[in-house]
């Protein structure tokens, strides 16, 4: 992700009027930047692979107080700082840092929550070596940027874990209901935003435990869906009120609940049919989705078979298609249930994977094994209709592609055989289609994705508002929350004036 | 959370459950199914609605005991909870006037095409319905069936006095026989969709089958319920539950069903060891 070209004026005064605070200039006068880029990068404790490799706990520790502050030192505390232009969401990553430095772990968080208001989950999840550590100015001087995300983290496990969790408090009620269809990352943010301006909003979850994909998708050793809880139960004490177990364009369509009154919506219903490669075979037993396969393991808690009741095939030899954080959750997660080879299958380079390069590095001490410039063709199943192996080919890169990754071309000739019991295909989805399924009017894109002003994320429904993976297909988490606060705001403006 | 108002054993591993599910039932057309969980620890289980009553907020389903989620279910009583039931999911049937409708069901399906057989006789159309039970002391509802329908066939391999005979064999008699029928609707087990649409076939009759692959969320997010019509991968939980039967790829239905068959049984071997069952169930 590039930087943005410029911050809002607002941001940039914001930034500036912090950045002039007599602290803060004492605090820069206090250690020189050269005695500032000598401090190492502090490494984030984790659990050893071989321990890890075994359950389904967390693989980072977090860093200890006092790691966190010298970290907090090796910020320079620029004058221009990119790593803002670098997030999404305009975090004021220098203030943060620099509360940090001080010791006001609280306040730090705190000041990461005027922006983004899930910083344990972002902390954990985000791809900073795309986005804000990527522009760091360290970075530029020492190759090495400030480590952004495990302060982020920290902050944030350190208010929640001494119950500092600050509630604001909540304008009068504007009398005004809102809808927010899916708790997911986006549906979450649009949710406490607005709550937090007074105005009373329920969320509609379809599964029975809210957050989307943080809790179906993204493994319990990435992140912990304690954390996950604990920001839901912030939610609820803000006033929302989150509806399980309701399907809006099923239970109750959009204009349904506008006849209940409610005013706005918003719509973050995000990933909906997995995407698969329309090869032979495809269909075999054996063969999963990415979202079957880890929605089994985490939300239907299938490695705790059969405690729980939901099972899931185990396999020998797993072959995961994919080089996106999905692919490192699965075949990790394929690891942790027993299999002995734990593959991932991508038809580019190691340095086009798009999945963030901590996930890389852990599957890399897991164990996992990498098989770049491969692609499946077809897979081969036996008399039970299960899969047994799978046919692929060698790919090579060529010119470069729309999306500025260089495109991979077939090598004729070069088919090859490989044994695999399962497989996981981890190649995206498209939006789910539930709501424009059943919303009269809505304007949706090719891709079946819901189509937005993306100034407001407004749809073409007065009053109806949209973000995350239903408008942009496959993204990030972080994205996902940008587009929840810019919708919120936009909501907010529509009720005010309405 | 949806209360239990009734939950009885209607023939030995046949059951019925009423919830008080008042969302659902308000919107819950013929052909479309809901999704729970009898408790925290059980899978997300597909049953056809069978019945509902948008005035009192009810949903009724008629469910076959299969495996440990389906199981704990038939142990629920009157006034417990079941703390997943989310729904109406699927895209309802097709209902309209064709003229001449039979409607097939066998074991949890005579409760499942029921509500199927009365939309078809409220659009006008002629209903004939077969009823396909293993022996006759496993059918129910037939009063229910009777009464939206202008015909019924009973066909069960016990009774003596009625033919013994699978329920394609007379699907094919009636059409052999020079019955016309403008459609045909199906709901019970794979074997039984698959033959009543190998029978249909030759007499190219459009026929409906209400597919049970395997589901997970149910909202088209996982593709559990991945299955091949007419040579293209459509998502059973969002596309369907409602296919042309002469398109559907059976073989592999059959083998994606029986995918779970030993986790299947170990899980039920577990619970019924860990907790055995307070009253009989089967």
């Amino acid at each position: 992700m590039a930087e943005k070209d410029e911050l809002s004026a607002e941001v940039k005064e914001r930034l500036k009027s912090e950045y002039q605070k007599p602290w803060r200039q004492e605090l820069r006068r206090a250690l020189s930047v050269k005695e500032r880029s000598k401090i190492p990068r502090q490494k984030m404790p984790e659990r050893p692979a071989e321990v890890r490799i075994k359950d389904f706990r967390e693989v980072n520790l977090g860093l200890e107080a006092e790691a966190a502050r010298m970290e907090a030192r090796r910020c320079l505390d620029c004058a221009n700082p990119a790593c803002v232009k670098g997030c999404p969401v305009s975090i004021d990553i220098p203030s943060f840092v620099k509360l940090v430095e001080i010791g006001e772990f609280v306040l730090a968080a705190r000041k990461i929550k005027e922006t983004n208001s899930l910083p344990a989950i972002c902390g954990r999840v985000c791809p900073q070596e795309t986005q804000c550590e990527a522009v760091c100015n360290l970075k530029k001087a020492t190759g090495v940027p400030v480590a952004i995300g495990n302060l982020e983290r920290f902050v944030a496990d350190f208010e929640r874990q001494n119950g500092e969790v600050f509630i604001p408090s909540i304008p009068p009620p504007s009398g005004k209901k809102v809808a927010v269809i899916g708790a997911g990352p986006a549906g979450l943010t649009v949710a406490g935003e607005l709550a937090k301006k007074g105005h009373r909003v329920t969320v509609f979850e379809a599964l029975h435990v809210a957050g989307g994909v943080l809790v179906y998708g993204i493994p319990e050793f990435r992140l912990p869906k304690s954390i996950l809880k604990a920001e839901v139960d912030y939610l609820e004490r803000l006033g929302v009120e989150i509806k399980l177990n309701f399907v809006v364009g099923k239970t109750a369509t959009l204009d349904d609940l506008r006849a209940e009154g409610y005013e706005a919506f918003f719509i973050g219903t995000g990933a909906g049919l997995p995407n698969f490669m329309k090869i032979p075979g495809e269909n075999l037993i054996g063969i999963y989705s990415a979202n079957e396969y880890l929605t089994r393991v985490n939300l239907m808690r299938a490695y705790d078979f059969p405690r729980y009741d939901t099972p899931v095939l185990k396999g020998e030899r797993v072959a995961v298609i994919g080089g996106g954080n999905v692919a490192m959750d699965s075949v990790r997660t394929a690891k942790r249930l027993g299999a002995k080879r734990a593959m991932i299958i991508y038809r580019r380079s190691r340095q086009e994977m798009p999945a963030r390069e901590e996930e890389v590095k852990h599957a890399e001490e897991e164990g996992i094994e990498f098989h770049f410039l491969t692609v499946p063709i077809r897979y081969l199943g036996d008399e039970h209709g299960r899969v047994r192996a799978m046919e692929c080919q060698r790919m090579e890169l060529g010119a470069p592609d729309s999306s500025g990754r260089r495109r991979p071309i077939p090598v004729p000739g070069s088919e090859f055989t490989v044994e695999v019991d399962l497989v996981v295909v981890a190649i995206g989805q498209s939006p789910n289609p539930l709501i424009p399924q059943t919303t009269a009017g809505m304007k949706v894109g090719k891709w079946g994705n819901i189509e937005v002003d993306w100034s407001t994320m407004a749809t073409n429904m007065e009053g109806v508002y949209a973000g995350g993976d239903i408008v942009r297909g496959g993204a990030t988490v972080i994205l996902a929350m940008g587009d929840g606060r810019l919708a919120a705001a936009s909501i907010d403006e529509y009720l005010r004036r309405k | 959370m949806a209360r239990i108002i009734q939950r009885k054993k209607l023939v030995p591993n046949i059951h019925l459950l009423e919830v008080y599910a008042p969302e659902v039932a308000r919107k819950a057309r013929p052909g479309q199914f809901v999704i729970l969980m009898p408790d925290e620890f059980g899978e997300r289980i597909p049953l056809t609605i069978a019945d509902w009553d948008a005035e009192k907020g009810t949903v009724t389903s008629v469910f076959m005991i299969v495996g440990t989620s389906t199981a704990k279910l038939a142990q629920l009583r009157t006034g417990d909870e079941i703390p997943v039931y989310v729904g109406p999911l699927g895209r309802p049937s097709e209902i309209d006037y064709f003229g001449s409708v039979l409607c097939a069901g066998g074991c949890f399906g005579l409760g499942a095409i029921y509500p199927l057989a009365r939309a078809y006789k409220q659009a006008g159309n002629r209903v004939v319905t077969l009823l396909d039970v293993r022996a006759r002391y496993l059918l129910y509802w037939e009063d229910k069936l009777r009464s939206v329908s202008d015909e019924v066939h009973l066909v069960s391999r016990d009774d003596q006095k009625l033919p013994q005979e699978y329920i394609p064999y007379r699907l094919k008699m009636i059409l052999e026989q020079g019955g016309h029928l403008d459609r045909v609707h199906v709901i019970g087990c794979t074997y039984l969709m698959a033959t009543c649409s190998e029978a249909t076939r030759p007499y190219k009759v459009k026929t409906i089958v209400s597919l049970n692959p395997i589901m997970l969320d149910g909202t088209g997010m996982c593709g559990a319920c991945r299955v091949t019509v007419g040579g293209a991968t459509r998502f059973a939980c969002v596309d369907g539950p409602d296919f042309d039967g002469h398109l559907v790829d059976w073989n592999e239905l059959y083998a994606r069903r029986k995918a779970y068959l030993e986790d299947e049984s170990r899980s039920l071997c577990e619970w019924e060891t860990r907790i055995y069952p307070e009253e009989e169930i089967i």
